[in-house]
């Protein structure tokens, strides 16, 4: 019988979340909640410079203050080569990872951590921090891609030559490569259009925003083993780039995963563990570090900066025929921006035969961006959704409607390359248009948007174990942190499969000593890939439960079926033998009852989401009031709806702050002027309405309950549904995010 | 450097703690007292994440210095459950998802109380300016307006049958 009124029992119900109780009585540890007996505290010096040459340091003085015990540069780390950075998210090489974690030569951000400190209190951290000398050469910043692309650009790197060019470059440039996605015949696409928009387009670098800063505890052993206490998106990646970066043994090294305070993307790599970690190696201490609000922001994170130009060409009854984008995006001090997925996704949701998409990963003296929810994507929807929006609008024809007559479908080429398998984008839009909302009335200075957003996900190496204790309760081990509701997810999957109630199930994230690799929790892919660990788990383990009822019923194997958590009969032969019977009995049947698989799973389910906006703008003061907002969004399957809401609806808001309030503001000499919440914009709750959301359900066939990640994909959307409400309201596009009340007086006063 | 003995109540206990002038109730709160459910978010008093209770006001805990609390009366998050019975906003916030991540549901859960003590009937806005002190990046707050109306709700429901 199903309770949740979609076949199942337990997948699609919302009970409360296993890992909630510690949440709500404040006894969950968060990265900066552990400490240990005779632990150092670490500050980090940081450079006042946006881009500098290192001529001298001299720590002689801040190493003899009295109970100063370790002080690192960046001539402590192992030189590394170009290799490519494992598992993390985003494209780095070793090298680049090492000179951000302790500039080595040359400071490229304001920010950029250039020694640091263990002491025996923070304090006195800070005050050695503040008495190490370095004499800076400064150098000229580059602080706009404009900047950085022009021929007579200062160079950050002296070695970095643009990958990608049609011939090999002859001199070095801030343009670290080239990316070309090229289908069809451009030239016949523009002869066949009768309508071409072509518009420019630029967004600013934003913070994950993730609302616990960095924290760390190191403790280095005498035997060269170590540990580490930390918050992130993935302990076992955590430990591959730290002892890659220090030139340790990463099988030396165990890292323990904390509660983490929110990631976004933000948290898969790495800046404070490497320096915790030799400071305890210097020290013979355990050593910990926590960032402030304003380092996370100076040196963490952001997401790029971009700028876009897009063209795309109609025929009169809506069909597209050709669209051209050109994009830079940025990477701030070393290469590796998400242009990859910025060109994969700007023409995804469209059928389209003749497209060339050309971008720029660009370095500049930024902070070294990081991941951030469906990176690269949500910027390169904001121009090419707002350029179909004046496609639309010059056709006469309605913007969902417009979307729906060029929506893919199953077995349409995806402009990325392969064919697309069964997706949602049309029951998203169906369900946009069908929505109340999108026929609600509006009144004088408010308008309505829509947009509609691509995100790939990702699969990705996987571990899970799932136990039976002696009483028939059961344990899901998986090695992911759990950062929005996932230990539930897994637990309510386990929970029908072995027909236990879900509460009779503990979800637990090992560490990673204790379970096989696991791979980020990012790339919308724990409760996809994890998910289907877990199930193939419990399913060996059920073949093991029937295999020994039938030895102790003396029967065949093959009369025997797995039913509400019971072993029984196909006939009705025997009485049924339960988990709780089998569990209290496995001694005598073959001994524990426990079964891990692991999976690397293909068939990822592509995810796409539509969400109309609602918002009034004020004439008088430029502000922009969102009024109304709602998601839709193919999730394959809800395993917790709570949590699937929960990711639709934050992944909108932060876009939402994307497009009305959130940018690093810098000075010309590349300082950033915003590093803190005060002044760096977040939503807050009254700012907003509720945010209404829409499952929709079209099933992944290539998971066993048909998930697709719902993460990443709710982020996409937004940026370009505020500019076309702001443009319905005001008659004004903005193309520059984001709208705060100066840009949108600026556009008014036209 | 000398340190300074306070004297006061945190969730209903007498305490004692030695603290330096310079540092701040949630520093003392967290490392000298152990409670850590308190969360530091910004330090600059911007996210609301160390939110207490100060003899029934509610304020960022990083913006008041340990010694202030001489003779005074602390509510944490750790005494916002009565025994073994959760606060009916604990409760509301596990039924109703009202966290993803979970750091900053300490700090909602006490500035929810204080607006709940001071108005115990509030409106969506009157909830929305309420815990607008709070930053939450995993929620878009819909749920936990929603919760924190539901306790709301539930609390005067069984003040009304006390009555």
């Amino acid at each position: 019988m199903s309770t949740a009124g979609n076949g199942y029992k337990w997948v699609g119900t919302r009970p409360v979340r296993h890992d909630g109780l510690d949440k709500v009585t404040g006894r969950a540890h968060f990265g900066a909640d552990y400490a240990t007996a005779g632990m150092l505290h670490g500050a980090v010096l940081r450079s006042p410079h946006a881009h500098a040459r290192i001529k001298q340091i001299d720590f002689t003085e801040a190493l003899g203050l009295p109970g100063v015990k370790a002080i690192i540069t960046g001539a402590d780390l192992p030189e590394l080569g170009d290799d490519k950075v494992a598992g993390g998210e985003g494209d780095a090489t070793y090298r680049d990872l090492s000179r951000n974690i302790l500039a080595q030569g040359k400071v490229l951000y304001e920010g950029h951590a250039v020694a640091a400190v263990a002491a025996v209190t923070l304090r006195l951290a800070r005050e050695a921090a503040a008495a190490i000398q370095v004499e800076y050469e400064v150098l000229p910043p580059v602080l706009t891609l404009e900047h950085a692309m022009a021929d007579d650009a200062p160079l950050l790197h002296d070695d970095l030559f643009t990958s990608g060019l049609d011939s090999p470059p002859d001199r070095a440039s801030n343009v670290s490569a080239r990316h070309v996605i090229d289908r069809g015949d451009l030239d016949q696409g523009w002869a066949e259009a009768e309508v071409v928009v072509e518009q420019e387009y630029s967004t600013k670098a934003v913070h994950q925003g993730y609302i616990e800063p960095h924290a760390v505890v190191a403790q280095a052993g005498e035997d060269g083993r170590s540990t580490l206490w930390c918050s992130s998106q993935g302990h076992f990646v955590i430990r591959t780039l730290t002892a890659h970066v220090l030139g340790w043994d990463p099988g030396d090294m165990k890292v323990i995963p904390a509660e983490i305070g929110g990631g976004f993307g933000g948290k898969t790599t790495i800046y404070l563990e490497p320096l915790a970690a030799l400071l305890s190696r210097r020290s013979g201490r355990p050593v910990k570090m926590v960032m402030t609000r304003d380092e996370v922001f100076r040196a963490t994170g952001p997401t790029s900066g971009a700028v876009m130009k897009v063209k795309m060409g109609a025929r009169r009854d809506g069909k597209l025929v050709a669209a051209r984008a050109d994009m830079a995006y940025e990477a701030g001090a070393f290469p590796g921006s998400p242009i990859g997925p910025g060109i994969m996704s700007v023409f995804a949701p469209y059928d389209i035969p003749n497209v060339l998409i050309e971008g720029y990963d660009v370095v500049l003296n930024k902070p070294k961006v990081a991941a951030y929810r469906a990176p690269g994507a949500p910027m390169a929807a904001f121009a090419a959704e707002s350029v179909l929006d004046e496609l639309a609008e010059q056709l006469g024809i309605d913007p969902l409607e417009m979307r729906l007559r060029n929506a893919v479908t199953e077995g349409v080429r995806a402009v990325y390359g392969p064919k697309y398998r069964k997706i949602g984008l049309v029951e998203t839009l169906e369900a946009a248009r069908d929505h109340p909302h999108y026929s609600a009335p509006l009144g004088p200075w408010q308008g309505r948007g829509v947009a509609s957003g691509w995100w790939m996900n990702y699969g990705g190496e996987t571990t899970a174990t799932v136990s039976i204790n002696l009483d028939g309760t059961a344990v899901v081990m998986s090695g992911c942190p759990d950062i929005g509701g996932s230990r539930a997810s897994l637990a309510l999957m386990a929970a029908e499969e072995l027909g236990i109630d879900v509460h009779r199930i503990e979800p637990v994230v090992a560490d990673t000593h204790s379970i096989g690799y696991n791979d980020l929790t990012g790339g919308s892919r724990v409760t996809f890939a994890v998910g289907i660990a877990v199930v193939e788990a419990a399913r060996q383990l059920i073949d093991d439960l029937c295999s020994r009822a039938a030895r102790l019923r003396d029967v065949p194997r093959t009369e025997v079926e797995w039913v509400d958590g019971r072993a029984q009969s196909v006939t009705g032969a025997f009485p049924p033998l339960t988990l709780e019977e089998l569990a209290a009995g496995s001694a005598r049947t073959g001994g524990p009852l426990s079964a891990t698989k692991t999976v690397n799973p293909r068939g990822v389910g592509v995810a796409f989401s539509t969400q109309i906006c609602d918002v009034e703008v004020d004439p008088d003061t430029g502000k922009v009031t969102i009024l109304r907002y709602t998601v839709t969004q193919d999730a394959g399957r809800a395993i917790h709806p709570d949590y699937v809401e929960g990711q639709m609806q934050g992944g909108a808001v932060q876009g939402i702050g994307w497009a009305v309030g959130e940018e690093y503001i810098f000075d010309q000499n590349g300082v950033m002027e915003n590093p803190g919440f005060l002044d760096y914009r977040m939503p807050v709750a009254s700012d907003l309405p509720m945010i209404d959301t829409v499952v929709v359900e079209v099933p992944n066939p290539d998971h066993p309950y048909g998930v697709r990640g719902v993460g990443e994909v709710g982020i996409v959307p937004p940026l370009a549904a505020v500019a076309n409400a702001v443009y319905a309201a005001t008659g004004q596009r903005i193309r520059e995010l984001p709208m705060s009340p100066v840009r949108v007086l600026e556009a008014l006063s036209g | 450097m000398t340190r300074t003995v306070v004297t006061c109540v945190v969730n209903g206990d007498p305490v004692d703690f030695l603290c330096h002038d310079h540092q701040t109730l949630l520093s003392a709160l967290r490392d000298e007292l152990g409670l850590t459910g308190t969360k530091e978010g910004c330090g600059t008093g911007d996210c609301g994440a160390c939110s207490v209770i100060l003899d029934g006001r509610l304020v960022c805990s990083c913006l008041v210095l340990a010694p202030e609390v001489e003779g005074r009366s602390i509510g944490t998050i750790e005494g916002m459950a009565n025994g073994q019975h959760l606060h009916p906003l604990q409760e509301s916030f596990l039924q109703g998802a009202a966290f993803q991540c979970g750091v900053c549901t300490p700090g909602f859960l006490m500035a929810a109380q204080a607006l709940l003590e001071n108005n115990p009937s509030p409106t969506e806005t009157e909830v929305r300016y309420g815990v607008a002190g709070n930053l939450c990046r995993c929620t878009g707050y819909d749920k936990i307006v929603r919760s924190i109306l539901d306790a709301a709700a539930r609390m005067r429901d069984s003040d009304a049958q006390r009555r």
